[in-house]
């Protein structure tokens, strides 16, 4: 196994000598990197079954098929994203060539969560592969299975001199982190994401932060309560909690919340049946340690368990759970549940709700669930968060035309479709003069009059034009 | 005192007073007046600050705050609107849409060397976006500190944009705080402190550095007009520009021409003694003219090298034959001299620049397009200039910043707004066609999941303005074509009724 300096020693040069620059280079390997997910799809899903006990559906659709499209999408678009982009003229630049080039940062690093393991560290690899850079890939160890299967594929697809993949713990990524990268691409905790953003600081490399937070859903006004049910389930509980953008609690008023509570009984019945310990559409919790922090929150919450609760440590099973009556200094509010536990929090008022989700730091996603329209525009208006949806959970992030990221504590950065393009580029300005017009210049030239002074005044009034500074 | 601005501001931002459209504008507006106005009393501080000539203040400052405030009022309501964006199968009677919205309390960190411009146009971005602003100027500009703290409460809303004085102190107070953006503009060893400090709080940050620009002049060019254009660029506010052209890269066999040209030019614009000119500033302070006059120490300039520490004047200065690996190729010049490496070829010219930090500007002066092309493509930086110095910043469509060690991030006109705004992505769906949705939920068999990797994988629709109206005006014309054609079958088939009648009457 190469040292950590001899594959970046290797990385740079290919990225030196200029190969991932063609257009051609790069479909080749976007098209390599489709070969290598559908050719695989079975072990892929063997790999995510070990690691997190993901149901076949599950992987497919929010693994392989997110992956699928965002490379189908990057591979029909990308010519034209690495076109370059003229821009609106001044009068002082009307005979000239004025555009923006997209140009490749260099030698990036991806670090990717255990959640959505695949999902999570090859769509941002696209965007870089697109944008003709190179990669250092770093997969999460917790979820071993599949950074074992990246680390043995990646290589028989991909130019071995171009993307890497380093396996290890915190200790390797802390080693890694001394290292300069061009861009450095994080998903994952804000605890490991302020240590990310001090190593890039040493050299001023650019950093995209994908954290996660507490995303608040807010049930109020009319409501077509079944319907409701039925998405605020699926978002919950899929991947068993384990989603950055699930729904972490719920806050609507008593009478919402006493029509809720059957029809999410219904509802988790009809998808998971009576027993869901045995149902194999139901995940389980990553590893024993966050098991054992999710039934700390239980034993900690002053609320009451009105559904589920049961849980089996050997199975790192934890039922869908839903727990009513704690208040908002509980234990479930202290931190993100990332696990199949949600919180309803009775507030009467639409307003005063707002101001709960208010003094909590901004969200990656923030949902409500309405029939009235006036709700959904009051709630949007007042608060803010990475991204929004609502009458259903986590969809908003299948969309490539929408950018994914957060604000605030939430993140830095987006990516997705044209913004993960977009993000390991860099946009350069060039303006390219002739020869001629030199009278024109000349009235920026010394010896200064008031003359020459009231000419330029003129031309540069002239839309979207700053002064000669 | 820094905490308590930031309160008040923070507090401000939180009464939501800064969100709506009109509010904005009228700050805009507010600010647009205050330039106007008080334009002597700003020349009058620049004088002070920095020996800045009469005419160089609206020239390198005002004019284009004027413009960028011009811009963003009369392109507000458009860059505040959503911005819809594709849509699939699964979405399409759903709103899809990019919404801008304001960060909150924005830090602008402003520099001394145009200490109006790098300040305040990220203002006018900040309040255009709707954010708050704590603007921190350089305590080495500081009359013009100081006139901006005394106007700015006078024209814009007080809690909102406090000006906060200081130096090193001060600022790394400052950065303790709990900022939703940090604007920097100076050197990169400070961006660095910056971006440390803003980890603490997952600040981003939008750093504009510097570094060295080189200037390519190609032997086969019109060497008498680049010089000319470089000389200006070089020597405006003495050298102390971030986008100054550092050092010039040419061929030894131009070398003597290029210094000659310079000289005329020097000579054209500042006359024998630019000492004495009006139009020639001075360094901004005693340590940056002893750091200067320091880097051209065992060098013979070839034009100019005269100082005077009183007046903190160095003369337009000139220097050949310099190796590539001295000091004076090592930091950012900022100051009026100018170093000549020579290179060999165009080979050579490409390596150098790679070899080194990437700069914030690029300038190449040369006549054949291919070796354009080719030193744009194999080469990076923050903006690049062909045949001119500099010109890239003037134009506010073109996003300005650096990459690398020359900075993150980039501003100027819809970008400044773009930069210091949240793009939140929103899908708005209703809780109709549930049934669509079923394909997605549990229990799971393998023809639910065939219809849902349908949905998910259906291709996407552009249902912008633009294509609806392209859409609309296709229909209109086929819908036409299509009448048109029945219209004249119909006329013939009529015609050819009529003459066979006519045909069967005569026969």
């Amino acid at each position: 196994m190469d040292s950590q300096s001899h594959v970046l020693e290797r990385l740079r040069t290919a990225f030196r000598s200029g190969i991932t620059l063609p257009e051609e280079f790069r479909r080749t390997q976007l098209t390599n990197l489709l070969s290598m997910v559908r050719d695989n799809e079975g072990q892929i899903l063997k790999a995510l079954h070990q690691d997190l006990a993901k149901p076949k559906f599950e992987s497919i659709l929010s693994e392989v098929d997110i992956v699928v499209n965002e490379l189908h999408y990057a591979i029909s678009n990308f010519r034209n994203w690495m076109k370059p982009e003229y821009v609106a003229k001044s009068l002082a630049t009307k005979l000239d060539e004025c555009f923006v080039r997209r140009e490749p940062l260099g030698v990036v690093l991806i670090i990717g969560p255990w959640n959505y393991p695949l999902q999570l560290l090859i769509v941002p690899l696209v965007g870089a592969i697109a944008a003709g850079n190179c990669a250092v890939i770093k997969p999460s160890e917790i979820s071993s299975a599949t950074d074992r299967l990246v680390a043995e594929l990646i290589p028989k697809y991909l130019s071995q001199d171009c993307y890497a993949v380093v396996r290890g713990g915190s200790e390797q990524t802390k080693a890694l982190l001394q290292n300069r990268f061009d861009h450095i691409f994080y998903t994952g905790s804000q605890a490991v994401a302020r240590s990310v953003v001090q190593a890039a600081s040493v050299y001023l490399t650019p950093v995209t932060l994908e954290l996660g937070g507490k995303c608040p859903c807010l049930i109020y006004g009319r409501i077509n309560i079944q319907a409701a049910a039925h998405r605020l389930v699926w978002a919950k509980f899929f991947n068993a909690g384990q989603s950055c953008v699930a729904p972490d609690y719920v806050l609507c008023t008593e009478a919402t919340r006493d029509a809720l509570l059957p029809a999410l009984s219904s509802v988790l019945e009809q998808f998971y049946g009576k027993e869901p310990q045995k149902c194999p559409d139901l995940s389980r919790i990553v590893s024993a340690r966050h098991f054992t922090r999710l039934m700390k929150l239980l034993e900690q919450t002053k609320g009451k368990v009105v559904i589920g609760g049961e849980s089996d440590q050997e199975d790192k099973y934890i039922a869908p759970t839903v727990v009513v009556d704690a208040g908002e200094d509980d234990a479930l509010m202290a931190e993100e549940i990332f696990g199949p536990i949600l919180p309803i929090f009775t507030v009467e008022e639409l307003e005063k709700s707002i101001e709960f989700v208010n003094r909590h730091e901004k969200p990656l996603a923030l949902y409500v669930f309405s029939d009235e329209s006036s709700v959904v525009k009051t709630v949007m208006e007042k608060t803010s968060s990475g991204g929004f949806c609502s009458n259903d959970g986590i969809v908003h992030m299948t969309l490539p035309g929408l950018p994914f990221g957060g604000v605030g504590a939430s993140g830095w950065g987006s990516y997705h479709g044209r913004w993960s393009f977009e993000t390991f580029s860099h946009r350069r300005a060039c303006l390219i003069r002739g020869w001629g017009l030199e009278r024109l210049n000349t009235l920026r030239y010394p010896p200064y009059t008031e003359d020459k002074l009231k000419w330029l005044r003129w031309t540069t009034s002239q839309q979207s034009s700053c002064s000669l500074m | 005192m820094e905490r308590q601005l930031f309160q008040r501001a923070k507090e401000a931002f939180l009464s939501g007073r800064a969100r709506p459209l009109e509010f904005r504008l009228q700050q805009l507006h507010a600010l647009q007046r205050m330039i106007m106005e008080k334009e002597t009393e700003i020349s009058t501080a620049l004088k002070q600050d920095i020996n800045r000539s009469q005419y160089d203040t609206p020239l390198l400052e005002l004019i284009g705050i004027e413009n960028e405030i011009k811009l963003a009022i009369e392109k507000l309501a458009q860059w505040a609107a959503p911005r819809p964006v594709e849509k699939n199968l699964l979405t399409i009677s759903d709103e899809v849409y990019i919404q801008p919205e304001p960060l909150g309390v924005v830090l602008i960190i402003g520099a001394w060397n145009y200490p109006w411009a790098l300040t305040l146009l990220p203002l006018v971005g900040a309040i255009a976006a709707g954010n708050a602003a704590v603007v921190k100027p350089s305590e080495l500009s500081e009359c013009s500190s100081l006139l901006l703290r005394a106007l700015l409460p006078c024209y814009l809303d007080k809690d909102l944009y406090p000006v906060v004085m200081g130096g090193v102190s001060e600022t790394q107070q400052l950065l303790r705080l709990r900022f939703d953006h940090i604007f920097y503009t100076g050197g990169s060893t400070v961006g660095k402190q910056v971006m440390e400090a803003a980890a603490r709080h997952l600040t981003p940050v939008t750093l504009e550095l510097g570094g060295k620009s080189p200037c390519y002049i190609d032997k086969n060019c019109d060497v008498r007009m680049a010089c000319r254009r470089i000389t200006w660029g070089k020597f405006v506010n003495c050298g102390q520009t971030c986008i100054a052209p550092d050092y010039i890269l040419c061929e030894p066999c131009i070398q003597g021409r290029v210094v000659e040209c310079i000289r005329q030019t020097l000579l054209e614009f500042y006359g024998a003694d630019p000492k004495c000119s009006p139009d020639y500033g001075r360094i901004i302070n005693q340590h940056h003219f002893n750091r200067i006059v320091s880097l051209m120490d065992g060098y013979t300039p070839v034009v100019g090298g005269q100082s005077d520490s009183s007046q903190c004047y160095i003369a337009p200065t000139v220097l050949k034959d310099v190796p590539p690996h001295s000091r004076l190729m090592q930091e950012e010049i900022f100051g009026p001299v100018l170093p000549i490496v020579t290179v060999s070829d165009m080979d050579d010219v490409i390596n150098f620049i790679n070899e080194r930090e990437k700069p914030l500007a690029l300038y190449i002066f040369c006549s054949d397009k291919k070796a354009i092309k080719r030193m744009i493509e194999e080469t990076t930086s923050g903006g690049v200039t062909v045949n001119d110095v500099m010109m890239h910043y003037t134009l506010s469509s073109l996003p300005f910043g650096g990459v690398g060690q020359s900075g993150m991030g980039c501003y100027h006109g819809k970008h400044t707004f773009d930069q210091l705004s949240h793009h939140r992505a929103c899908l708005i769906r209703s809780l109709n066609m549930e049934s669509v949705n079923r394909a997605r939920y549990p229990p799971q068999d393998r023809r639910r999941a065939q219809r849902a990797r349908m949905a998910l994988k259906s291709p996407l629709i552009d249902t912008s303005k633009r294509t609806l109206v392209w859409a609309v005006i296709a229909t209109i014309l086929g819908i036409g074509l299509f009448i048109t054609l029945m219209v004249i079958l119909l006329i013939a088939a009529g015609l050819n009724c009529t003459c066979w009648y006519w045909r069967g009457f005569y026969n």
